[in-house]
């Protein structure tokens, strides 16, 4: 993320952002981008109308438009009864909105946002992802980097499962859960040495399982045999999801 | 051409203003602690040598004694509220509070950064500098018309040291490393500038090294300013002042560089 806005040099290789050189021409391709930050890093000794007035200027919004653009800032962070308030005062969820809509200011083409829910309450989070899907709607294009699947699974038109700094897939949500772990998953609970049994059955049958905690899923389990479902007895299906894909690919253990 | 037309420029009004203004906001938020550090340590050094010092010496170069610690406690004052603040300040934003991380993410260089902070705590101690000389008049200092270039001279010696302590605070690995700074780098050139006693009464190696504290220029030029030029004398202060400034601030934009951008 910080390679985009020129603020790391890329030890090999050359960034472009939207057809700008970041290593020469960074400034220009950093006007055109906003920026929201995984840690918080909003001025905590200025108030939230402060915050966004010094970045108006700072991202160059003509004189005439910066009242205007810190209007509909607060409006997006929906802080307009706190605008006078210190950034100290605000709530973790306040703030992240805040946050966001400083990267917004300048209405960018580009929108980086680095896990932008990490650390909220599933409600402020919901609220970031109708936020989200607003600026998608609008045109704008957000990259976003994020550890919760299910914030890409909603939100993302393409999504990178990246893995050890490599992308090892690339597509729509739809199409990697198709292309990886097909459209069903059947998630089977029981003691530890059950779980073994079921998972090597499947394995013996070519299927793919993941565990998932204290229970093993079965992936792709639309195309099992029904002679194979029918051993293993009764499991719990539900639709496939990113989030098997994501494991899948990365391996289940984190080394 | 094309490229080069859409070629920015390298130093950008907007990227001032931003700062300045928040700056300017800070500062009506804090003024009353940062003007008091920065004002009330020169004048009690003023009124400890001035009044204490000056029963024992009653006028150095045919200047009271007083007059002569007063204009001298210009270029303290100077000092005070341009290297620490240069220090300390930005170590804080850097490190502590990332700010430095939140502008550089939009379109702003390190070399804008680091210029237009320098340039508002040099502009700060150019005005926090006159104090000294304002509680002089008090004690019977002359006011002289060409006393109005206290404040660029003040401004001039801030850039440098603003800018010196800008590079310290790239330099340290913790902010605690600040109080070698004070002790062994900051405290000596303030006792060794001509302020309180004459660099020219020293011995010939201390004469000397005077020549190498921008302080000791600074001092000289605010009592040329405040007791008549002499030149060529005061031309060579000038020159080095310049060379102090434009010295400290290319060592402190690329060693903050080097921090800013990995």
């Amino acid at each position: 993320m910080r390679m985009l806005t020129g603020q790391t040099r890329p030890s090999s290789g050359r960034v472009e952002v939207l057809g700008l050189d970041v290593a020469t021409e960074s400034k220009q391709a950093r006007a055109r981008m906003g920026v929201v930050p995984q840690l918080d890093n909003l001025d905590t000794e200025l108030t939230v109308e402060q915050n966004l007035a010094m970045f108006a200027v700072l991202y160059r919004v003509p004189r005439r438009e910066r009242h205007d653009a810190i209007e509909r800032a607060l409006d997006i962070a929906m802080l307009r009864q706190r605008r006078d308030a210190k950034v100290d005062e605000l709530s973790g969820g306040m703030k992240r909105r805040l946050l966001i809509a400083r990267g917004l200011i300048h209405s960018p083409e580009l929108v980086l946002l680095d896990e932008p829910t990490v650390g909220l309450d599933p409600q402020v989070r919901q609220e970031l992802w109708s936020l989200i899907d607003g600026l998608r709607q609008q045109g704008t294009t957000v990259l976003m980097s994020t550890h919760y699947i299910e914030e890409a699974e909603r939100l993302a038109d393409d999504v990178a499962v990246v893995s050890h700094g490599q992308i090892v897939a690339k597509g729509t949500p739809g199409d990697l859960r198709t292309t990886h772990v097909g459209t069903r998953a059947t998630e089977y609970y029981g003691p530890p040495t059950r779980l073994k049994e079921i998972e090597d059955r499947a394995r013996q049958a070519g299927l793919a399982t993941r565990r998932t905690g204290p229970a093993i899923t079965l992936l792709r389990s639309e195309s099992a045999p029904s002679a194979l479902l029918e051993e293993l007895g009764d499991g719990v299906h539900r639709a496939a999801s990113l989030e098997d894909v994501f494991v899948l690919l990365t391996g289940e253990v984190l080394e | 051409m094309t490229a080069q037309t859409r070629q920015v420029r390298r130093y950008e009004w907007a990227t001032f203003e931003g700062i300045w203004n928040r700056e300017w906001t800070l500062f009506r938020r804090y003024w009353a602690s940062t003007t008091v550090s920065s004002v009330v340590q020169p004048i009690i050094y003023l009124l400890a040598f001035g009044l204490g010092v000056g029963t024992l010496v009653s006028s150095v170069g045919g200047i009271s004694y007083v007059e002569f610690v007063g204009t001298g406690s210009v270029a303290t004052a100077v000092l005070f509220a341009s290297a620490f603040p240069g220090m300390f300040n930005t170590y804080v934003r850097r490190v502590f509070q990332r700010t430095y991380d939140a502008i550089l993410a939009a379109p702003v260089s390190v070399d804008e950064l680091a210029t237009a902070e320098g340039s508002w705590i040099a502009a700060k101690a150019g005005v926090y500098g006159t104090f000294p000389l304002i509680a002089t008049f008090f004690f019977g200092l002359e006011p002289r018309w060409t006393m109005v270039f206290v404040p660029f001279i003040g401004f001039l010696t801030g850039l440098g040291f603003a800018f010196f302590g800008m590079w310290v605070s790239a330099v340290i690995k913790t902010i605690d490393e600040t109080t070698y700074i004070t002790s062994v780098v900051l405290t000596p050139l303030f006792l060794v500038a001509g302020t309180f006693f004459p660099v020219q009464n020293l011995r010939p190696a201390l004469q000397v090294a005077a020549q190498f504290n921008p302080l000791y220029h600074c001092v000289d030029l605010v009592r040329g300013a405040c007791f008549g030029f002499v030149w060529p004398n005061d031309l060579y202060h000038l020159a080095v002042l310049v060379v102090f400034a434009i010295g400290m601030w290319l060592l402190a934009v690329r060693k903050l560089r080097v921090r800013l951008v990995d």
